[in-house]
């Protein structure tokens, strides 16, 4: 909470907690990486790959990132409110 | 032309059907119960205004024009969303903790309230928008061609101007109604956000009905879609990694910086929680909405004639399809995206231009902040709306200008570029306390400069704003300032070179100005506020406000906050310090918090001029430089202990003065009223036993002179009678043991009762009463006979000792938060402060008892309002005297 005071180690839930939010921070770093991803596939005429699967390729990242999103925001709610100390 | 006029019927239809359910939101709030209005969906929703005409019709075109690049457009602010820690989260905390009324506020704000900061954002801003409103109103003109059939005919042109011109005048007017229908302090509108809210909707379920006809219905089906988009021209993955790159950072940049998605985003915003649901919620929605996207693409270059403006495929096709009603859908799912993005843009744009360039330049016209007369918000109102219809009426002028030939996502593109200038300042600013304001506004200009050279004038062709040989050979013959090719690098893309070049050298311009000033106190002050928004939840104080008068700042406060919510505040505050009444001390904490809410209405910099006008000069105290200066936090800390128990001293102390003030004079009162009241007891009894003796006595009475002194005797009983009765009743209601007779009834009514009953009393009615009686038609269960003997009691006060000539009473009746409030404000000289802590006593009376009376009318007022489970109290800063009646409308709950 205050500026310096801070213990060096934190219960359990917290310790939990923190890890949460260091899941949330990583999150758009996986997404950027997955979506860079087709950046590395082939290109030219012959050995280009189908629009087709491209799309499926990266609907799958998103929709992938929805659901993760959508159970860390959960948990998160679920561990912010058992866990009164809101430091950050 | 027939299906013109449906179409305008169905335009016109659901335009209602929009101002019906903001009219309706906006009611719900006002009267208390509109919390669902505010829940994390309808937050998510709101965001959806990112996805404008440009998404409903233009994404289509962008993919059958360049196949899945459209992706990055919602790829960027879905990466944005999910890794809202990062910088959604402390945009919101400070947005919320700071009273962030735009982005232009925010920047200005974090680099010491710097006005002109806060001007260049605004114009930057404006420019960026001015294109993108152009392009709303273009493609809903395209739209209505398309519907009108009217497409070929060469008369069309006219046409198309007045549609832009109608859609533009009916979306001011709607932005005027329900964006500017009361300044409110937190600046949040709920009848837009609701009505964005169900635009959203409506332009989903529109894009996925066409998306699962085009699928199911003209494409036979998932499998054999996937099958025709392989074989169409876009059949191929090939993306060039720059322009993927690039365009997801900007469209990520864009989503942080555009004005409107700021306004959603932060300053509606009404907790932080919501984001929580909106981090996954909205890339959900932005994913189902971008899913449909190339098989409508694919099919309509597949089934419509060569040459078809591929920006129209998801109306032309149900079109040539014969699905009329499906194209309706999705004609209004397109007016629907583009609606809602000219509302909400014009209205964020109008608060910045309101702010920060007519307020400023109108406060300084008239001469001075704080002494102006007359209510400010009406002006900051006015400016408001007429900002509003200037922006729109820019949008229309582009539109005209640019004859609406360009396809939808290229001037998109060049709009997202403009704002995303803003990025580097914005994120410097919550992220490293070393940023400044010159580094800001240096690396600001540079980066528009940059843009407007290399994207926005070679937009409208080579030769028209930009001519061909600065093209060719660089600025004044320089051959490294071609706008396409920047010290002579060709072959990059015109987008990515101009976005790389201006975003480069915007933020190193801005990094090394930064490195090399130095800041001002307020700067540094601010910027540790805005960079550990976590840590400082209260602000260190910069205002040493012992000189200002709390009358002073509640009269300012009045004119702009307005009277109920600037009295709330005061009230508020008031009470926190433990002080009775409206006027708390004018403490630095206090102000600071005034300051806030003031620049909620007209901008950081504005209130922080305006309360430095009443205090004297804004200070940053040594203290507030050593809350900067980590290293002597300890000490800080110490000392601001000391402060604090010292202020606490002076304040209790100032309290038990207050009380034993209050206490001598109660005892002066009590002597004084015993003395008057023998007095009283006195008169009457002389003269009754005088004249009864008299009767008694005289034998030679005429009937006359009988009936004469039995009256007298009458007149002087009835007299003590009347003085007894106060006493009792003062006495029952305060022991409690008073029955109430519960009744239904209207206030208008009771008011009417009682000016009439205190009014015709009277030989002398001098008194002109004011009223608004369609305020008043309030219904009230509640004893109505004990609440019009209040009201008789304050008209029969305002009548009595109102010193005015001509007197008048103003009676006022409005509605807060599920209470009647109910002001009595007269025009004399009012009650002097002494007085005002003494009125609600009994027997107290102001002045020398000149107009007879106990004093006890105002302490039977008092106890009756307790009893009805409300209140009266004095209200200061009116003019005059001023009393305020306060009645829960829900049948009060005493059961005495």
């Amino acid at each position: 909470m205050t500026e310096g005071h801070t213990p060096l180690f934190h219960e359990r839930k917290s310790y939990r907690r923190r890890r949460l939010i260091d899941m949330i921070r990583m999150l758009p770093l996986i997404g950027a990486f997955l979506w860079a991803v087709p950046l590395l596939w082939p290109s030219g005429k012959d050995s280009a790959t189908p629009t087709s699967l491209a799309i499926i390729y990266l609907f799958a990242v998103w929709l992938g990132m929805v659901l993760l999103g959508a159970l860390l925001a959960r948990l998160l709610k679920k561990a912010e409110d058992q866990d009164p100390d809101r430091g950050t | 032309m027939a299906t013109l006029n449906i179409l305008v019927a169905v335009c016109l239809i659901y335009v209602t059907f929009l101002f019906v359910v903001a009219f309706a939101a906006e009611r719900a709030a006002k009267q208390g119960h509109g919390g669902w209005l505010r829940s994390p969906l309808v937050y998510t929703l709101s965001l959806s205004i990112y996805c404008t005409a440009w998404t409903f019709y233009g994404a289509v075109g962008y993919a059958a024009r360049s196949g899945l690049e459209y992706l990055t457009i919602y790829i960027g602010p879905s990466l944005v969303m999910v890794g809202w820690w990062w910088i959604l989260r402390k945009l919101v905390r400070i947005g919320r903790s700071q009273r962030v009324t735009s982005i232009a506020d925010l920047i200005s704000s974090r680099y010491g309230k710097s006005n002109l900061l806060a001007v260049g954002v605004t114009l930057l801003a404006v420019i960026g928008t001015t294109p993108y409103i152009a392009l709303q109103l273009q493609s809903v003109t395209l739209s209505f061609d398309v519907f009108s059939g009217s497409n070929e005919v060469a008369g069309s042109i006219v046409d198309r101007d007045s549609t832009a011109l109608w859609v533009a005048m009916g979306l001011t007017l709607f932005t005027i109604v329900f964006g500017t229908r009361n300044l409110d302090v937190n600046e949040r509108h709920h009848g837009v956000v609701i009505a964005i809210a169900v635009e959203a909707i409506v332009k989903l379920f529109a894009l996925l009905a066409v998306g699962v006809f085009v699928v199911w219905g003209l494409g036979g089906g998932l499998s054999e879609t996937l099958q025709r988009i392989d074989a169409s021209e876009i059949g191929m993955w090939e993306m060039r990694g720059d322009r993927w790159a690039s365009l997801i950072f900007l469209s990520a940049a864009a989503f942080l910086c555009l004005p409107r998605m700021f306004q959603v985003m932060v300053v509606e915003n009404d907790h932080e929680s919501y984001l929580r649901t909106a981090s996954w919620a909205f890339p959900a929605y932005l994913m189902v909405m971008s899913l449909f996207v190339v098989p409508i693409a694919v099919l309509g270059l597949d089934i419509l004639p060569e040459g078809s403006n591929p920006d129209l495929f998801v109306l032309t096709l149900p079109l040539a399809t014969g699905r009329e009603g499906l194209a309706m859908l999705s004609f209004l799912g397109g007016f629907s995206s583009a609606t809602s993005m000219v509302i909400v843009a014009s209205l964020a744009l109008s608060t910045m231009v309101s702010n920060h360039i007519v307020m400023p330049i109108w406060l300084s016209a008239t001469g001075g902040g704080a002494k102006i007369s007359g209510d400010v918000r009406n002006v900051v109102i006015l400016s408001r709306r007429l900002s509003i219809a200037a922006v729109v009426a820019l949008g229309y002028l582009y539109f005209r200008l640019s004859g609406g030939g360009t396809a939808l996502a290229s001037i998109g593109l060049i709009s997202f570029a403009g704002v995303a200038q803003f990025l580097p300042v914005l994120l410097g600013g919550i992220f490293w306390r070393g940023a400044t304001r010159t580094g800001a506004f240096a690396g600001l200009s540079v980066g528009f400069l940059v843009w407007a050279f290399a994207l926005l004038l070679p937009s409208f062709g080579s030769g028209v704003l930009i001519s061909q040989s600065v093209m060719d050979n660089g600025l004044f013959g320089l051959a490294w300032l071609r706008p396409q090719a920047f010290f002579g690098i060709e072959g990059m893309d015109p987008l990515v070179h101009a976005v790389m070049w201006s975003i480069s050298l915007n933020t190193l311009v801005f990094f090394v100005s930064s490195l090399v000033g130095f800041p001002s106190p307020l700067e540094r002050l601010q910027g540790a506020q805005f960079v550990n928004v976590y840590e400082h939840s209260r602000r260190p104080q910069g205002w040493s406000g012992s000189a200002a008068q709390s009358e002073d700042l509640m009269i300012m406060a009045q004119r702009i906050l307005g009277a109920r919510e600037a009295q709330n505040l005061f009230e508020r505050e008031a009470q926190r310090q433990g002080v009775s009444g409206y006027l708390p001390d004018p403490s630095p904490d206090f102000l600071q918090i005034l300051e806030r809410e003031l620049s909620g209405s007209v901008g950081a910099a504005t209130a922080h001029a305006m309360i430095g006008q009443i205090v004297g000069g804004a200070s940053v105290s040594v203290r507030d430089l050593m809350a900067v200066a980590d290293e002597t936090a300890q000490m800080m800390e110490y000392s601001s202990k000391l402060e604090a128990k010292s202020e606490e001293q002076a304040r209790t102390a100032r309290q038990l003065r207050q009380a034993n003030e209050k206490l001598t004079q109660l005892s002066v009162q009590k002597d004084a009223f015993l003395s008057q009241v023998s007095h009283e007891l006195r008169t009457p009894m002389t003269s009754i036993r005088a004249f009864s003796e008299i009767l008694r006595d005289s034998e030679k009475l005429s009937g006359q002179e009988k009936v004469k002194y039995s009256s007298i005797i009458h007149d002087e009983a009835i007299r003590l009678t009347r003085l007894l009765d106060d006493l009792l009743d003062l006495s029952v209601l305060e022991n409690g043991q008073v029955n109430l007779n519960t009744q239904t009834g209207v206030l208008v009514d009771v008011l009417d009762h009682a000016i009439s009953s205190a009014l015709t009393g009277s030989s002398d009615t001098r008194l002109t009463v004011r009223r608004r009686k369609s305020h008043e038609v309030v219904h009230m269960t509640t004893d109505l006979d004990r609440l019009a003997q209040v009201f008789i009691n304050l008209i029969g006060n305002a009548q009595k000792y109102c010193d005015a000539d001509p007197a008048e009473l103003t009676i006022n009746a409005s509605l807060s938060q599920g209470q009647m409030l109910v002001d009595f404000i007269d025009n004399g000289s009012g009650i002097s402060k002494e007085d005002q802590a003494v009125i609600f006593e009994k027997f107290a009376r102001v002045g020398e008892m000149k107009a007879g009376g106990a004093g006890l009318g105002l302490a039977i007022c008092r106890e009756i309002m307790a009893r009805l489970g409300g209140s009266v109290s004095y209200l200061p800063g009116q003019g005059g005297a001023a009393f305020r009646v306060i009645l829960p409308l829900a049948a009060s709950k005493t059961t005495l």
